[in-house]
């Protein structure tokens, strides 16, 4: 059997049925392979798109996503997706093909050296050299990708293994790395001394992370709550981890949080961080306020992210949903009634909009609008700026629902693939990329993508001519604004149209409730203009 | 910032090395040597790695190395429970009148000459970093050519050494 052959049963094998992906000279091999399986190819038009596809299908799927390309600049496209993968712990095996490997290290045509290039954020990788190493190569890199904290791993291979011929074809059973062995669950000792750390607070509060989302510990996330008592506040990449509507339910923490949830993290005496580095963006506008008293508990299933950016006074390692599960039988119920009380007091009315602007749309009345109108699983991609804010702030979580958007690298261009992947992990369900029209333009090109596999997949584009966040950081910093100017963009909506896709362009709120209406009703892809202030501001 | 001594075992593959001091220089830590060889077990290759920073920055060093797939195992070595050595080279001018007298300190330092020309001597000598930098302290006198030196290698003391546990997944 040809290696590209048993590259595509190992593929099948790790229950693989699609992945995104890019052909050229030297993965042919692999694509013929491929064609001759019953494995979905999704044909993108620039290799970061298959990245990002495949990280929005891992997460909606909560399988890995795989992505193929050819070597050099397919290769060397995928790096921006691998390094949004990395950063937000997303399980992902991309498969790149490489020059002939007699010939590695002569410059040849499209040659890069993609593992070394993709080493600080990638997992682990692979240049495979031998042809009978592929089946146990496969196996561990979806091991590796998938398990403990999950992240990219990157399989190269040069087109001479990918032809050579395997006598017989065994797939191990197991993996045994001896360098690997992500520990689960939490020590009980440690546990014991988390349990009697809540059973002392007055003002215990929980910040949950992406971790939650990534260990799947909604459920017992919000068994936790309802059991201690204890109010909730989350980051970017925790948002979902508690529905919305729970009397526990602070908001989000961070820059571009709610005041009530960073004045929450600074008045606690415990904090319970679960799955979160509890990176700069979150911290922000905290740190310098928190409790020095309070007592940290820290859940993360990576040792290293214990005590990196906050100090730990009970560090525990393992995975949340393992952890949380060992402590709901052991914790009990915390008296938080005065703590929830004061909590709900910082809560200020949303300003709300003093009057209808002319000619342009609330974002956030925009999000709030379509927020009560999706489905209770939808997922909602969110690109990166102020749209992202927006969307972050104002979508409201329930069970069942998906918030993506890249929140550690912040990549523009995110939103419309991920999307793609979303959409083709669960066709079934409402998927909606909200993008601002900088990143939209970043990835334009996926409106290919999109009309060629029909993907149900409202866009819905605040339009504003700018790109607002960075406008928004220099007014503040330099009263001048430079380089955010994009008053020359396209007509979006013949531009969609051109790729056979329908659209709706609104200039004011009273138009939005038929508008997204009709969006929601057309089958197929749907793209809704929102001509938004260019002055507007991302959290006022 | 104090210095510590590291040893890591690592899988004996390509590609590690570059992944282990990529970390160092990705995430901004400071490496004062770093010396790679195969070990008992020829999958098997031991780095001994110095480095310097205070107890934050070498607890993360330690977990991001333990991150790393290829890495096995990390210990920092005690000085006190160790012997540490390095191995230098070093060539320096010589002449009919010099010569006599740095041979006498060669051999005070138990060293080996390895090499003699008309204007030039070469001393092969292990010993620990302080025993090296006085010996290259006395030469400056005489006029050093060139200095080689492999970095720290290290091993515990008596009986102990590092084993390779074979952990279960769900200790």
């Amino acid at each position: 059997m040809k290696a590209a052959e048993a590259i595509v049963k190992c593929l099948i094998n790790e229950n693989v049925d699609t992945v995104f992906g890019y052909p050229g000279g030297h993965i042919l091999e692999v694509y013929e392979a491929l064609r001759k399986s019953k494995i979905r190819h999704v044909l993108v038009r620039q290799e970061q798109a298959a990245a990002h596809s495949a990280s929005g299908y891992a997460r909606v799927s909560g399988k890995v996503g795989v992505c193929i390309t050819t070597s050099g600049p397919g290769a060397t496209n995928l790096i921006t997706g691998i390094a949004t993968a990395y950063m937000d712990s997303i399980p992902l095996v991309a498969i790149t093909g490489q020059v002939n490997s007699t010939k590695i290290g002569r410059d040849m045509f499209q040659e890069a050296d993609i593992t070394g290039a993709t080493e600080s954020f990638t997992k682990h990788s692979y240049l495979v050299k031998n042809e009978n190493d592929l089946p146990r190569i496969i196996k561990e890199a979806f091991y590796i990708a998938s398990t403990g904290r999950p992240g990219p791993v990157l399989i190269d291979i040069p087109s001479d293994i990918q032809a050579a011929e395997i006598e017989k074809l065994v797939i191990p059973e197991t993996v045994n790395i001896r360098g690997y062995k992500p520990t689960i669950k939490g020590h009980v000792g440690q546990i014991k001394r988390a349990v009697k750390a809540i059973s002392e607070s007055k003002r215990p509060l929980i910040i949950a992370g992406g971790g939650v989302l990534l260990s799947h510990a909604e459920g017992e996330l919000l068994s936790f709550v309802e059991k201690t008592g204890i109010p909730l506040v989350h980051t970017l990449m925790g948002k979902g981890s508690l529905p919305g509507d729970n009397r526990h339910y602070i908001g989000m923490i961070g820059n571009h949080g709610f005041s009530e949830a960073n004045r929450a993290v600074a008045k606690a005496d415990l904090l319970i961080i679960i799955g979160t580095r509890v990176a700069d963006r979150a911290w922000g506008g905290i740190s310098d306020q928190t409790n020095e008293e309070a007592r940290i508990i820290h859940i993360d299933v990576d040792p290293a992210e214990i005590g990196k950016n906050v100090g730990t006074h009970i560090p525990l390692v393992g995975d949340a949903r393992t952890i949380l599960t060992q402590m709901i039988d052991r914790v009990d119920r915390v008296d938080t009634d005065e703590w929830l009380k004061e909590l709900k007091s910082f809560k200020k009315e949303h300003i709300k909009r003093k009057k209808e602007k002319a000619g342009s749309i609330d974002p956030k009345y925009v999000i709030e609008t379509i927020s009560k109108k999706l489905d209770d699983n939808a997922v909602i991609v969110a690109d990166v700026g102020q749209n992202q804010i927006w969307a972050a702030r104002h979508f409201e979580d329930k069970i069942g629902r998906r918030f993506l958007t890249s929140g550690g690298l912040g990549t523009m261009g995110y939103g419309l693939p991920a999307a793609v992947g979303a959409k083709i992990a669960a066709p079934d369900r409402q998927v909606v990329a909200v993008v601002g029209d900088g990143g939209f333009q970043m990835s334009l090109y996926e409106l290919g993508t999109i009309s060629q596999n029909n993907l149900d997949i409202i866009i819905l584009l605040f339009n504003n001519s700018r790109l607002g966040m960075v406008r928004e950081l220099q007014d503040r910093y330099y009263g001048k604004t430079n380089a955010v100017d994009l008053d020359k963009n396209p007509d979006f909506i013949k531009l969609c149209d051109a790729y056979g896709i329908k659209g709706v362009r609104i200039n004011s709120d009273s138009e939005l409730e038929d508008a997204f209406e009709t969006a929601i009703r057309h089958k197929g892809p749907f793209l809704l203009e929102c001509v938004v202030d260019p002055n507007e501001s991302t959290i006022l | 910032m104090s210095r510590h001594v590291l040893s890591v075992l690592v899988e004996n593959q390509s590609g590690v090395l570059s992944r282990v001091s990529g970390l160092f220089s990705r995430r901004g830590y400071n490496i004062d040597s770093l010396s790679v060889g195969e070990t008992e077990d020829p999958k098997v290759s031991r780095m001994t790695i110095v480095v310097r920073g205070d107890d934050y920055i070498l607890e993360q060093i330690k977990k991001q190395l333990n991150k790393l797939i290829d890495v096995i195992k990390i210990v920092e070595l005690d000085p006190q429970q160790s012997v540490f050595r390095e191995l230098a080279m070093i060539k320096v001018n010589t002449t009919m009148e010099t010569r006599a007298s740095i041979i006498e300190i060669v051999s005070i330092f138990r060293a080996n000459i390895v090499d003699v020309s008309n204007e030039t001597l070469t001393v092969e000598m292990t010993g620990d970093e302080s025993k090296i930098e006085a010996f290259i302290n006395l030469m400056n006198n005489y006029g050093i050519v060139e200095v080689v030196r492999t970095g720290l290698t290290a091993i515990e003391r008596g009986s102990r050494h590092i084993k390779i546990q074979t952990r279960s997944e769900e200790e």
